[in-house]
Parts: structure tokens; sequence; C-alpha cells
């Protein structure tokens, strides 16, 4: 080993000391003799099955937990967990709880560990959870196609109407879907981090949004930036709709939620308001392409590509997934949006000059793109 | 249990205005995405459509032998003490008690850091006779100044309140008191914070049979009521001590029991001979609901409340409700009932669902 490599090893080497040593020797369990174990327990996802409830729960604590009893409605109900015994630190199980329960109506599951602490997990609206292969995968992918591909489709139709705008409005058309996304973003990473609640504090879930989102983003603006040139035109189009298509996953995976978890009247409006919100989507994926002249495929393809997504997410947030997958989707989102705001505000930088970026056309556009997007949202 | 009931509420009401926005509404029932309210409702219960049941109870087993008390066992597991006679010539029964911290396993696996009076919740039933004189010798072996407060009658410096009788650990204090008046009565700890003093386990029973020379009138009654006496060994006697335990410390009962074990009494039903009449000394020490009660199925009894009474206090009913504290005796017959099983709960069904349900197994005669 050379002289340079040993030096590298030397802090390495008094870590792992100092931690074995920390292990070895216990000094703080003198600390707290007999305190009681931190016990810290979540709901990852509730099924409903005609009478059933299969909830999956995981751990996390000072030792292994051990749920003792299952109270629903305030009565205590028999269940069998799987695998039985006590859970490991951030391990999880499930809790299969027959129950009688009642459509459309509240139910609470608490479970009670060995200690007596108790954690609980409302269903607000009892629903069965929807069936992937049964009659209403249908009516999930009706939902999952009005709610990406149709508004986006309709929002690219606009495409010869923006060809007729001079430099000055397509520099404002730009600027608008600037605004469309930074709304786009706060979104995103308002809904991330709103699922990271929903995680066990030692994943750090919040951090994990922002962590997320600037790792894509890094890594878009890289791929994107392959060979030096910044992407325009058709390839930037790409990008917007990519971003666009990871926002509405996440907005694919709210609504499959709200059908899972039986806010099915909640559901049906953010299906109402997302279509008309997101027409406004399709438009910012036609502004970069006003000078370019492409083709049906390229057409169809970038709606796809923003539409679909969405699809896979109703699916996906139907089955009641894990927050913590919720999450790191919204931070992708995030970061896929902060990309291409990035570059068409590079473009916008590269056509006018950046002195113009505080110009009236500009703002105009990224307050015009804001407002819509917010007004649109009252919908949802 | 009251905070989720008004939390969900909300939830709820919240919901259903979203469901009352109008246009959009309709047009999503009329593509078939939504069930309009009415149409949910008309399929209720579809909880129900399953095959599986479930059952509302616990899981497992309680290890009564590691708790050191066994809810049968507690019934009729009267404390005698030891009795002699002083220089005086008085009838002295002689109790010993001592406070302990323990865990206790209060439902199959979940476990309540109790403080308890000889290692058990509820603790020891002492049982004296009208007129004897009582001396609890009671050391404080917890980890928190501790008494006893023993509802009778009794001088101030026996208490068993600060200044008088409250015992700090590894201290001693000796309570006497003439054992009067007859009935069913409770004792419990009154070091402050109460609340947690008394949740936490520190009570039990104690029972003053009368003694019937004293009460000519109704001798018979009295006769009945005196542990040991031919005519007491005919009934059936039990105590139980309506309890309940908050395990998360949030003053909600997160366990109801009679004699502290949930739902004990009905996965282990009480042997009933349905030709010998039954006895229920019964106690309410539930700590954060104001009331408590005993409903039995099938069949009504006879109350004297605080059992100070020979004569029932109330006649042929099949519930009563007790507040904290409050106690009395319960006289009912299965005679030529149909063998079978046959229930007793508190009729808060919020109690009842949480461990406060119970059997009396009729036996065939």
């Amino acid at each position: 080993m050379s002289r340079a490599n040993a030096y590298f090893a030397l802090p390495l080497a008094a870590l792992v000391a100092l931690v074995a040593l920390l292990i070895w020797l216990k000094p703080f369990e003198t600390l707290a003799p007999g305190a009681p174990p931190v016990e810290a327990l979540t709901f990852e996802s509730v099924r409903l099955e005609p009478g059933m409830f299969r909830a999956k729960v995981r751990v996390d604590g000072s030792g292994p937990v051990s749920i003792a009893q299952v109270h629903v409605d305030g009565a205590y109900r028999t269940f069998t967990q799987s695998p039985p015994g006590p859970l490991g630190r951030l391990s999880s199980a499930e809790l299969a709880i027959p129950y009688p329960w009642v459509d459309g109506e509240t139910h609470v599951i608490v479970a009670l560990t060995s200690t007596g602490a108790t954690f609980d997990h409302s269903i607000d609206v009892a629903q069965a959870t929807p069936d992937l292969f049964g009659p209403t995968a249908w009516m999930l992918l009706l939902v999952g196609l009005l709610l990406g591909l149709a508004p986006v489709a309709i929002g690219l139709m606009s495409f010869p109407a923006l060809r007729q705008l001079g430099r000055e409005g397509t520099g404002f058309i730009l600027a608008m879907t600037v605004g469309l996304l930074v709304y786009l973003l706060i979104d995103t990473l308002g809904e991330g981090l709103e699922a990271a609640e929903g995680v066990l504090e030692r994943f750090h879930a919040s951090t994990l949004v922002w962590v997320v989102a600037i790792v894509t983003a890094s890594g878009l603006i890289g791929v994107g930036r392959r060979g030096d040139k910044p992407p325009e035109g058709l390839k930037l189009a790409g990008f917007i709709a990519l971003g666009i298509g990871l926002h509405n996953l996440g907005e694919g995976l709210v609504v499959g939620a709200a059908f899972a978890t039986g806010e099915t009247a909640l559901a049906a409006f953010l299906v109402i308001g997302f279509i008309i919100h997101n027409v406004t989507e399709g438009f910012g994926i036609a502004a970069p392409l006003t000078r370019e002249q492409p083709t049906l495929i390229n057409f169809t393809s970038l709606a796809l590509l923003a539409g679909l997504p969405a699809l896979l997410g109703v699916f996906l947030g139907a089955q009641v997934v894990n927050p913590l997958w919720t999450a790191i989707c919204f931070g992708i989102g995030a970061g896929a949006i902060a990309q291409v705001v990035i570059e068409i505000t590079a473009l916008l930088v590269r056509q006018s000059g950046a002195a113009k970026l505080a110009g009236a056309p500009v703002l105009g556009g990224v307050v015009t793109g804001l407002l819509v997007m917010y007004v649109t949202a009252l919908l949802v | 249990m009251l905070d989720w009931l008004q939390r969900n509420f909300s939830r709820r009401e919240s919901l259903k205005s979203a469901g009352q926005l109008g246009l959009a509404g309709s047009i999503c029932t009329a593509l078939g995405i939504v069930t309009p309210a009415s149409a949910a409702n008309a399929k209720m219960a579809k909880g129900h459509a399953g095959h599986h049941s479930g059952e509302n109870r616990t899981v497992g087993r309680v290890d009564h032998a590691r708790n050191g008390f066994d809810p049968h066992a507690i019934l009729t597991d009267w404390d005698r003490g030891t009795l002699s006679t002083d220089d005086q010539g008085r009838s002295v029964r002689s109790f010993e008690i001592s406070a302990i911290d323990k865990e206790i396993e209060i439902a199959p696996g979940l476990f309540f850091p109790a403080w308890t009076y000889n290692g058990r919740v509820p603790g020891p039933t002492l049982r004296a006779n009208e007129g004897e004189h009582i001396r609890v010798t009671f050391r404080n072996a917890g980890s928190h100044p501790h008494s006893i407060h023993f509802h009778g009658i009794h001088s101030a410096s026996m208490d068993g309140i600060m200044g008088a009788g409250m015992v700090n650990p590894g201290d001693e204090f000796t309570y006497e008191f003439p054992a009067k008046p007859f009935g069913c009565h409770l004792y419990h700890c009154h070091a402050v914070p109460l609340k947690r003093h008394i949740h936490k386990g520190l009570y039990g029973a104690i029972i003053i049979d009368p003694d019937p020379e004293l009460h000519p009138e109704h001798r018979d009654v009295a006769l009945s009521r005196q542990l040991g006496s031919e005519e007491n060994r005919h009934w059936q006697e039990m105590v139980m001590v309506m309890n309940g335990f908050d395990t998360n410390f949030d003053d909600e009962n997160e366990v109801y029991a009679a004699n502290s074990i949930a739902f004990a009494y009905m996965l282990d039903p009480i042997k009933i001979d349905p030709d010998r009449p039954v006895r229920i000394y019964l106690v309410n020490v539930t700590e954060f609901d104001p009331i408590n009660s005993f409903h039995l199925h099938a069949n009504f009894f006879d109350y004297f409340d605080h059992g100070t009474t020979l004569v029932p206090t109330l006649k042929t009913v099949d519930t009563v409700m007790l507040c904290q504290a409050q106690r009395g005796i319960i006289e009912f017959s299965f005679k030529d009932y149909e063998p079978g099983r046959y229930m007793f709960h508190a009729h808060q069904s919020e109690f009842a669902e949480l461990g406060w349900m119970s059997f009396f197994k009729v036996e065939g005669s």
C-alpha cells in the first residue's frame, strides 16, 4: 500500500474502531436503565376486500416491535399476522383482519403493541380496493387515458395556432410554459412532501423527495446536453413531455389512490379538474416546436410520453402503494420538471438575451402560466 | 374514544361536501365513474359478503402463571387475614399488604406497567365480619409514595391521605379501624396524582359480612352472607372489580374488564350450578369514564347498593350502573334454566367490545 492510500485508510479505520467500541461497550445503556422501548409503526397500505382488511404495516424502534392486539372501531378483533412474531426494525408484516366493514363509512384500525402503545389508521370512506383484472380495470383504464393522454393531445392541437405567432408571441408562449411548469414543480414537490409524512421517520422521506428531485434534474440536464448542445425544438419538447409525463404519473397515483381508498366522489372531481388543467400541459409541449416541422408521429410520441404515465399511475395508485415509493415518484417528477424549466429559460436567454428575461413579455408569460394553472387547479 | 369519533366525523363531513359540488359530480355519475350516494347506501354492509367473519375478542392467551394471579381464582380467593384477640378482648383481623411495581399482561401479549397491592390487580379481596377490629399492615415496596384509603368508617389519622397514612417507598404503616358498616366496599391508593395511582392498579375490594345476631329482622339474609356459614355455602359467591387500563397514557382506556384481564370470562366462561343462587360483589373503579355498568342476559337480579342493606335497594333489574367507587351486591338464580352460555357485560358497548364481555356457563343440573 502506498503512503497516499494509507492516508485515506486512516480516518476510515478510526471510524470503524469508534463504532465498534460503542457497540461493544454500550456506554449509553446506563443512561436509561429499564426505559421503555421507543416504538413506531405506520400503516403503509390497507386493502379492503369483502369482509376483510389487509393492512401492511412497517415498524421501527429501539428493539423488535410485537403487535399484541388489534382494535377496529374501538373493539378488539381477531387477526392474523404474517409473518408472525416480533417485527425487527424497519421490517413489515401483513395484518389480515376479518371485519364486516360498511360500504361508504369510516373505519379506524388501531394496532396495539406489547408495550401498550397504539398506532391508528383511518379508512375515511370504506370501499373495496379495485381488482387489477376485474371490471373496475376498464374504468381505471378510461380514467387513466382521460387524465393524461386526452388533455395533452388536445393541448397539442394548438400547434397550428401557435405557429401563427411572431417572434414576440413565441417568446411569450415559452415564458408561459415556464410559468406552467413552475406551478407543476411547486405542486409536485408539495405532493411528494405530503406523501413523505406517511413514511417512518427513519427514512427521512421529505429530505429524500428533495434529493431525488435534484439528482433527477442534474441527471436529465446532463443527458439532455450530451454533445454540449442544449436541447431545443423537438428534443426540448421531448424533455418537457417527459417531465410532464412524470408529473402526471404522480397525478395518476393520487387519483388512483383516491379510488382505492373509496373517495370515488373525490376521484371523479380530480379527473374532471385534471383534464382541463392538463390541456395547458399539451400547450407547453407544443411551445418549443413552432419553428420545427414535426410529423404526426412526433406529436403522437410526445402525447404518449406525457400522457401514458398517468395511466400507469392510476393503476399503481389504485393498488394502494407504499407512501415511500409515492414520495420518490413525486421527487423524480419534480426533478424532471425542474430540468425543463431550466432548459426553456436557457432557450429564452439564447433567443433574446438574458436582459429580456426581466422584460414584460417574459414576465407576463410566466405570470400568465402560473395564473392559468392556478385557476384551472381550482377545478381539481 | 370520543376523540377519534369527532375526528372522523369531521373528515366524513368534508368528503360529503366535496360530493355535493354539483355539475362535475353529475357528469361523473352519468359517465359511470362514480356511484351516487344513494346507490352506495343501497349496497351497505358489503363487508358481510365475504366468508370471513372474525370475532370481537383478543387473539392468544394471557399467561396467568407469569402474572401471578388468575382472574378465575380472583373471583373467590377471599383473604381472611389472621384472627386474634387483643388485650381489650377485641377480635382483631390482621391483613398484610405490600405495594409492588409489577408489569402485568392484561390482554394476550399486551403488558401494562402496573402498581399493585400484593402483586395482583385488583388487590386481595379482604373479608371480615361486622364488629371485628381490622388491622392492615401496609408496606410500600414500590417506587412512589402510596397509601390505602379504605371506604368505611375510621378516624382521620387512618384515612390514607396526605399526612395520614401516606407511606414513602420502603416505609410501613398500620391502618386500624372497625369493620363497619357491613357491605361490599372498596380500598385504593389515595396518593396524588390520584388518577394515575388508581388506574395503575392500586385498588381492591373489602367485604364486611353482616353479623346475623345484630340483624334479627333479616337474620337469614345475614347468615347467607356470612362466609363459612351453612346458609352461605349454598351460594355461589364471586367478586368482580370493574376496571380499565390506559396502556398509552392518553387518559382513555384501551382495555376494560372485570378483574383486569380482557375477555377472561368470555374465553373461559364462569361455570354456574343452576340449583344454587349466585351473589356477585361488584365494585367499579374504572378511571377516566364517568360510569361503568353490569348487564345480565336472559335474567333479572336484585341489587343491594353498597351492600349495606339486607333488603334490595333495586328489585328485578337486569342492568345497574355505578359511578367510580360505587359498588353493590347482585343476587340472582339460574334455576330451571336451559344449560348454556349466558352473557353478562358492561352495557356501554364500547367497554364490552374492549374487553368487559363475559359468559356464565350454566351447567346441566
